[in-house]
């Protein structure tokens, strides 16, 4: 995938104090897939590389199937913990029909990351209720700077289907100019006990992807 | 307050009330746990040397914290905005007697209704009660703020309203921590022209609240907590919570008062910054509170002309809002809409006891008066087999209104979880019994909190900090308030439940059915073999498809007369077996016993 090098990416490279921009990344996608988690190691990967950040997310529906976004924002001040309308710099959508759901959320020439997983919401048993089996095609036609990533297929050939998530934070990272090191200690220091070893590898190949 | 070197932590608004809590020497918490505030009290528990509790509901928790707080214990009593409804008849007298140890009462509200029935501002608390409130706007506020409030609560006198929102509760940002602050426990002492309100006394602390809050006039002048950010003098904006930050974020080169003592606001101050600046402008979500204060005291201002009176505020709407005002240009219309994708509401988890009841409660036709839990979600498509949702204990009252007025044809029924009927279902019970009503009250029991993400109650077993507590019995319980007919039912039997159900509504009286099976989720997540369908003996139906399970789906392949055979997703399936119950073919087997089935090619 080719590296940001729009205006954004540039900038959260190389700030400066007098630097008012921020980098706005938006995690979607279907309760209990790991949304929240993820925006968590995010923020404190930024937190580690002496960033401002703040993220902000709804609680309570998010382990019952329901839709999950969590904003995330990076800079060297961030005020609002809301993303504006269409101003996301980054999307990463963890499930297909998410990643459509809110692609209106994302700035021109910004980045998606999507996950080519399909989860059908029980709603579709009701025939009116029609899952877009087209997202990716509809998502390839309005997004100049796609990646699919096929993190279950990815995290399957690594050995174990947990991985799925570090493997596509391993994406995002690479939209992100933060250092790597950064990433993989914190992603060392949040996953559980044991497991560092083959998160840290799934992140790798996420983020060589 | 010594700064702690290199503890930068990124907290929750919620995380940082309970870090700011313990940092100022709070030794006693209790709450009802209720989104937006669940969290706050959740992380209180963790600290050595405090007192956490869940009381079954906010009244109580409030209680026990005046309790606490004439002891001479520091406080916190947190609950969601809803709940304050519930603490507000302590909370309007407790405002007359003042505390001993500091008080500090957290209201989360909800504007946008993300997880909540209405969406009121209960900054209308603090004027109602006349106390003073503080609104956090960032997590580090939070953190702050609760040392302020308490030593404004011990300095005055007088319990204070610490007023977050969603979206300060459920933000992270970085906190700068301090070291923890002890302080003692002075012990209660008697003072009954204090502490004993009835009207010889009451009316003497009426006026003592009056000069207090003349007292507290004076102060929230002088406050560093409101504070004026010179910019550019054309535009003043007056705001607080997190309406400062959208607000600060979209106009960065305004002059802005910047309230975070919102309660009484500092009139003067407000006055003369008015007067520097040529236009005032209140950004604030929900009620005019600020713009009606400011408009009181004299002072032009303008604000809910331009921003939303309803739901919460965000960069975008705010930009709306200054462009309507003619103070900044139209946001650009470059934004590309919304695709239309199929809606993906929040449902019962697979294994849920919940859906069976439903289930059958919709085959009956029954009216079916609904509570606040996860069972709401009962009402959505495909079950849609709840009727009423009001607030936490309403649903027995209601059917019980019904049965009184003889309302209804159908079989009627109240459904109130375990955790909610704790909380204020036990006195509609009672009413129900004593008043002789025709009804049935199933207690979805199962075991836990389980909405607010798992917590312990009362009937657990388990204290909030873990230790063993006594758990209530339902059916005891019942019978001891004089229900007709009290049992348990398994609702993973779906026939047997059936039956149950159906003679409760022959007989005549109180009927109390409680449920048997534990939550999927909390406190652990439990799965069995599951199930899976023999799809060469599919008839196509599509009963099991009706029950509204996230783990059955269609497969794509179609029987002889093209009907949809669904098939059953392994990794979901927790086992539960009321698809099974349900197929009129039964070919739903479980997958261990799939071995001694003879599919008939």
């Amino acid at each position: 995938m080719a590296k940001v090098t729009g205006k954004t990416g540039n900038k959260l490279k190389n700030k400066t104090k007098t630097d008012d921009t921020v980098m706005n990344i938006l995690i979607v996608g279907v309760g209990g897939q790991g949304v929240v988690l993820a925006s968590a190691i995010l923020s404190e990967v930024a937190l580690s590389a002496g960033y401002d950040v703040k993220k902000s997310e709804v609680h309570g529906m998010s382990q019952r199937g329901g839709v999950v976004s969590s904003h995330v924002r990076i800079g060297q001040k961030v005020h609002s913990p809301l993303i504006p309308n269409g101003q996301a710099d980054v999307i990463l959508a963890f499930e297909r029909a998410e990643a459509l759901r809110w692609v209106h959320e994302l700035k021109p020439g910004g980045y998606l990351i999507v996950n080519a997983q399909k989860l059908v919401p029980p709603i579709a048993v009701d025939k009116k209720y029609v899952y877009p089996e087209d997202a990716l095609e509809q998502l390839k036609t309005k997004v100049n700077n796609l990646r699919v990533v096929d993190a279950a297929e990815i995290s399957e050939r690594l050995g174990n289907a947990r991985l799925a998530n570090t493997v596509l934070l391993g994406a995002l990272s690479n939209a992100l100019k933060i250092d790597e090191r950064i990433w993989r200690e914190v992603i060392g220091r949040r996953v559980p006990k044991g497991t560092a070893e083959a998160n840290l590898k799934a992140f790798t190949t996420g983020r060589s992807r | 307050m010594e700064l702690l070197e290199n503890t930068r932590l990124l907290l929750s608004g919620n995380e940082a009330i309970a870090h700011g809590a313990k940092a100022a020497g709070v030794r006693f918490a209790a709450a009802y746990p209720g989104t937006p505030s669940t969290e706050i009290l959740e992380n209180f528990a963790k600290f050595p040397g405090v007192h956490a509790q869940w009381s079954p509901n906010e009244k109580v928790a409030f209680e026990v914290g005046i309790g606490a707080s004439l002891a001479g214990a520091r406080v916190i009593v947190c609950m969601k905005h809803v709940g304050v409804n519930v603490a507000a008849d302590p909370l309007m007298t407790f405002a007359y007697t003042g505390v001993k140890g500091g008080f500090v009462l957290v209201s989360a509200d909800d504007p946008e209704m993300h997880s909540s029935q209405n969406e009121q501002d209960n900054r209308t608390y603090a004027k109602f009660a006349r106390i003073p409130m503080l609104e956090p706007s960032d997590s580090q506020e939070c953190y702050d703020f609760v040392e302020y409030a308490l030593e404004i609560s011990e300095r005055f006198d007088t319990p204070v309203l610490l007023r977050c929102t969603t979206r300060i509760s459920h933000s992270l940002a970085p906190v700068a921590l301090r070291e923890w602050k002890d302080v003692p426990i002075t012990g209660f002492e008697v003072d009954i022209a204090k502490y004993v309100m009835m009207p010889n006394w009451a009316k003497p602390r009426h006026q003592a609240v009056l000069k207090r809050l003349e007292e507290l006039r004076k102060f929230t002048e002088e406050t560093p907590l409101n504070r004026i950010e010179w910019g550019d003098r054309k535009i003043g904006i007056v705001t607080s919570g997190v309406s400062y930050q959208h607000a600060k974020e979209v106009m960065p080169e305004a002059s802005f008062f910047k309230l975070g003592f919102s309660y009484p606001m500092p009139v003067k101050k407000l006055k003369e910054f008015a007067a520097q600046v040529e236009k005032v402008i209140v950004v604030e979500e929900l009620e005019p509170f600020i713009e009606e204060g400011l408009k009181v005291a004299g002072i032009a201002c303008e604000g809910k002309k331009f921003f939303p009176v309803y739901g919460e505020l965000n960069p975008s709407i705010v930009q709306k809002g200054f462009a309507a005002a003619g103070l900044l240009a139209e946001p650009s219309m470059d934004v590309a809409s919304p695709i239309q994708v199929l809606p993906r509401p929040p449902v019962l988890c697979p294994g849920c006891a919940h859906r069976s009841v439903f289930y059958a409660l919709r085959r009956m036709g029954a009216h079916v008066f609904g509570d606040i839990g996860c069972y709401t979600l009962a009402a959505l498509p495909p079950l849609e087999a709840l009727h009423t949702c009001i607030c936490m204990g309403a649903s027995v009252g209601m059917a019980t209104g019904v049965s009184q007025v003889q309302g209804s044809k159908r079989p009627v029924f109240a459904v109130i979880g375990d955790s909610t009927f704790l909380h204020s279902g036990i006195t509609a019970l009672l009413d129900a019994i004593y008043n002789k009503a025709n009804v049935t009250i199933i207690i979805l029991d199962n075991g836990i909190t389980a909405m607010t993400g798992g917590q312990n109650h009362p009937a657990t077993g388990k204290t909030l900090q873990g230790q063993k507590a006594p758990a209530v019995d339902f059916i005891a319980l019942a019978k001891a308030l004089g229900a007709d007919h009290a049992e348990t039912f398994d609702p993973y039997d779906f026939n047997a439940s059936w039956e149950t159900l159906k003679s409760a509504v022959k007989r005549p009286g109180v009927n109390v059915l409680v449920t048997t099976r534990p939550c999927m989720l909390f406190p652990k997540k439990l799965k069995d073999v599951p199930y899976q369908i023999i799809a060469a003996d599919c008839n196509g139906c599509g009963v099991c498809l009706k029950v509204g399970c996230p783990a059955i789906a269609r497969s794509g392949e179609v029987t002889d007369k093209g009907l949809a055979i669904p098939v059953i997703d392994d990794s979901q399936c927790t086992g539960c077996k009321l698809c099974a119950d349900l197929c009129p073919v039964d070919c739903i087997l479980l997958k261990s016993d799939l071995g001694k089935h003879t599919v008939v090619a």
